[in-house]
């Protein structure tokens, strides 16, 4: 008998563990034999643990799972979900990206390649370095960290320049809260970021790779720093990737706490040891990056996509989508709602449907107020803008950003003014001082808030105005972004406002 | 550890010492940060004694050693309690009652953030987003994530921990 138990990050926290061992305890006691296999998660957190048997008629799903149930799990009467991917949450998704995540053991090469696994990383070891580049630029994938930049492009710009040493930086500072699918593919799937990263430098002539992955994440650092070993001792990283006469070799390093460094010219100062200050741009980390040498800078997501655009083409991938907003997006619904979790499906889905239809609504059982789409620097959208489509150019009209795509979603017992506070609270804590509008700017938009809590009736235009110039000013998007959650507050609930200056008059 | 209260003062490791724990991270291309983990992962804070010895073996100024240091949240400079707890105060968890349930755990264990109980077994920080947001309040103990938490279960969890 095969048992999976996950060993994602949100399973453990909701009590995987003690469900993993309390199946090993009963097997024993019992003298059965059963291989428990810790994988990665489906994504459906709500049911996590959310535990599969196959008892030689294929997996069949069970969750949550807690440790009392175990008994009646082995027993076969506890109540199934039956098989996982015939759950409606699995069968209205596009997995391409997390195809094998959850699937898998997660350490498991043969597994991995039995799945599809290295067969891009096989097709891009025949093609040349611009035959890379352009699969990438066709098949319309954008940096899915956020800023939304054609990564075909920015290959295209490392490729071209010519260096002794030049290197594939992932960004694995996944720092927004309602964020976890960078996690989630590192702890349930992690050789397709090291096939991702060795495309990458193969395609634009890097040797070197480095992950930086935020020190927030034990599991995914541990996980994914096993991989990398395993995928050096089977010839996947190298001197000789895959028996292709090329080098590439990678390394897992920890970050200190500090959110700018996703930031990515923050993050090479912090990768080169140094305080993780922005940089100005430019020079582009493209051409002078990492120590100085042409790097591509990409997301963790970004790179775990590029092996799937070369198993089944770039036009398959591009066929997906809406817009320029091409492929899939890997939506992580988070905070109050009654189904949260990752759901990866072509762009274009409305955000209401994602949020009531996908999501079920709020946990609370009370009436949504606001969802704030792509982490700490995005907006509050109202339930009035539901209608938007997921897609950048959309969310870009609608005044929002979509970023890494991840929602959290507030009933109404939200207080849209203390998140507009918090917005600059976190902004001032995580600043990293370089430029004066985010420095200064956040701890003043504090205080302007206090003002506009406390009645002064000038206050809101004031911190308006420090809103823009905290927009046009700011070197980086913590202090030209932390405007969005601010003024989509200010502006789409006005009511949170007003209620406090009408308290106090 | 076999630490009496008060916990937290601060050790002043030999040069050797520390010379022998960065040894092995030299050859690393941007050293710094994995020489810093390395260190308080042997002593739980970053010793001030550490300063001189990674701007001599980086050859770097005292001042931008100390920079770094200070630039991040993870490296203290004096160690913490017993356990560490981190609650995550960022927006996913505030969505699901996460303020109220932190400031109940700081109330209980009598401790402002970044403090550390008299008893020295605890110390509280707050952390942006564990990437736990699906499953919120979320806190991690000792680097055990732990996920739909209250304040009586992080009681408790505290409890067993010891």
């Amino acid at each position: 008998m095969k048992i999976w138990v996950p060993l994602d990050s949100a399973a453990k926290a909701l009590g995987a563990d003690a469900v993993a061992e309390a199946i090993a305890r009963e097997a024993a006691a019992r003298g059965i034999d059963v291989q428990i296999i810790r994988n990665g998660s489906h994504g459906m957190v709500w049911l996590e643990p959310l535990v599969e048997v196959d008892a030689g008629e294929g997996r069949v799903g069970y969750g949550p799972v807690t440790p009392a149930d175990v008994p009646a799990l082995l027993d076969g009467r506890l109540n199934s979900l039956g098989p996982v991917e015939d759950l409606d949450w699995m069968r209205r998704q596009t997995r391409l990206t997390f195809a094998r995540c959850g699937v898998i053991d997660p350490l498991d090469l043969d597994d991995y390649a039995a799945h599809g696994g290295l067969v891009g990383l096989r097709r891009a070891i025949g093609m040349d370095s611009a035959a890379i580049v352009d699969e990438v630029t066709a098949s319309g994938l954008r940096g899915r960290g956020g800023a939304g930049f054609p990564t075909g492009i920015k290959w295209k710009t490392v490729a071209g320049a010519v260096a002794d040493q030049k290197y594939i930086v992932c960004n694995a500072d996944e720092g927004d809260s309602g964020t976890f699918a960078d996690r989630m593919i590192m702890e349930g799937d992690p050789f397709t970021l090291i096939e991702g990263m060795a495309i990458a430098g193969l395609g634009v002539g890097a040797t070197r790779g480095y992950v930086y992955m935020r020190s927030e994440y034990p599991v995914a650092i541990d996980v994914l720093e096993r991989a990398v070993v395993i995928a050096r001792q089977r010839g996947m990283l190298g001197a000789d990737v895959l028996g292709s006469g090329r080098a590439f070799d990678m390394q897992v390093r920890v970050g200190a706490g500090a959110y700018v460094c996703g930031e990515e010219t923050s993050l090479l100062n912090s990768l080169e040891g140094k305080r993780g200050t922005v940089r100005a741009k430019p020079p582009l980390p493209a051409l002078e990056g990492f120590l100085g040498k042409p790097t591509v800078v990409n997301n963790v997501i970004s790179l775990a996509t590029i092996p799937v655009i070369f198993e089944k083409g770039a036009q398959h991938y591009a066929d997906f989508g809406l817009g320029r907003s091409r492929g899939t997006v890997t939506l992580q619904i988070a905070g109050n709602v009654r189904r949260g979790g990752l759901f990866e499906t072509a762009f274009g889905m409305s955000l209401g449907e994602v949020v009531n239809d996908i999501g079920g609504g709020t946990l609370s059982g009370r009436p949504v107020k606001a969802v704030q789409v792509g982490g700490p620097l995005g907006a509050y959208m109202p339930v009035s803008k539901f209608d938007t489509a997921m897609g950048y150019e959309d969310f870009d009209a609608a005044g929002g950003l979509i970023g890494h795509a991840g929602l959290v979603v507030f009933d109404d017992s939200a207080d849209m003014l203390a998140m507009a506070r918090f917005a600059m609270e976190f902004c001032a804590i995580e600043s990293c001082g370089k430029c004066t509008p985010c420095r200064i700017g956040a701890v003043r938009g504090v205080e302007t808030i206090d003002r506009i809590a406390a009645g002064d009736p000038g206050a809101a235009a004031l911190l308006t105005d420090l809103c823009e110039t905290m927009k046009d000013g700011s070197l980086c998007a913590l202090g030209g972004f932390t405007p969005y959650p601010v003024m989509s507050a200010l502006t789409q609930f006005p009511d949170d406002f007003a209620t406090h200056k009408e308290a106090a008059e | 550890m076999q630490s009496t209260a008060p916990a937290l003062l601060p050790t002043s490791p030999a040069p050797e010492e520390i010379r022998d724990v960065i040894a092995p991270l030299t050859a690393l291309e941007g050293p710094l940060l994995p020489m810093l983990h390395a260190i308080q992962a042997v002593w739980g804070h970053v010793p001030q004694a550490a300063v001189p010895v990674l701007a001599d073996v980086l050859n770097l100024g005292r001042a931008e050693v100390h920079g770094v240091i200070s630039f991040y949240h993870d490296f203290r400079d004096h160690p913490s309690g017993r356990h560490v707890l981190k609650i995550c105060r960022a927006e996913a968890c505030q969505s699901v009652g996460g303020t109220a349930m932190a400031d109940a755990v700081l109330a209980r264990l009598g401790v402002d953030w970044h403090g550390t109980t008299a008893d020295g077994a605890v110390t509280v920080e707050p952390v942006y987003c564990l990437g736990l947001c699906a499953c919120g309040p979320a806190a991690m103990i000792d680097g055990r994530v732990l996920g739909r938490v209250d304040a009586d279960r992080l009681a408790s969890e505290l409890e067993a921990a010891g």
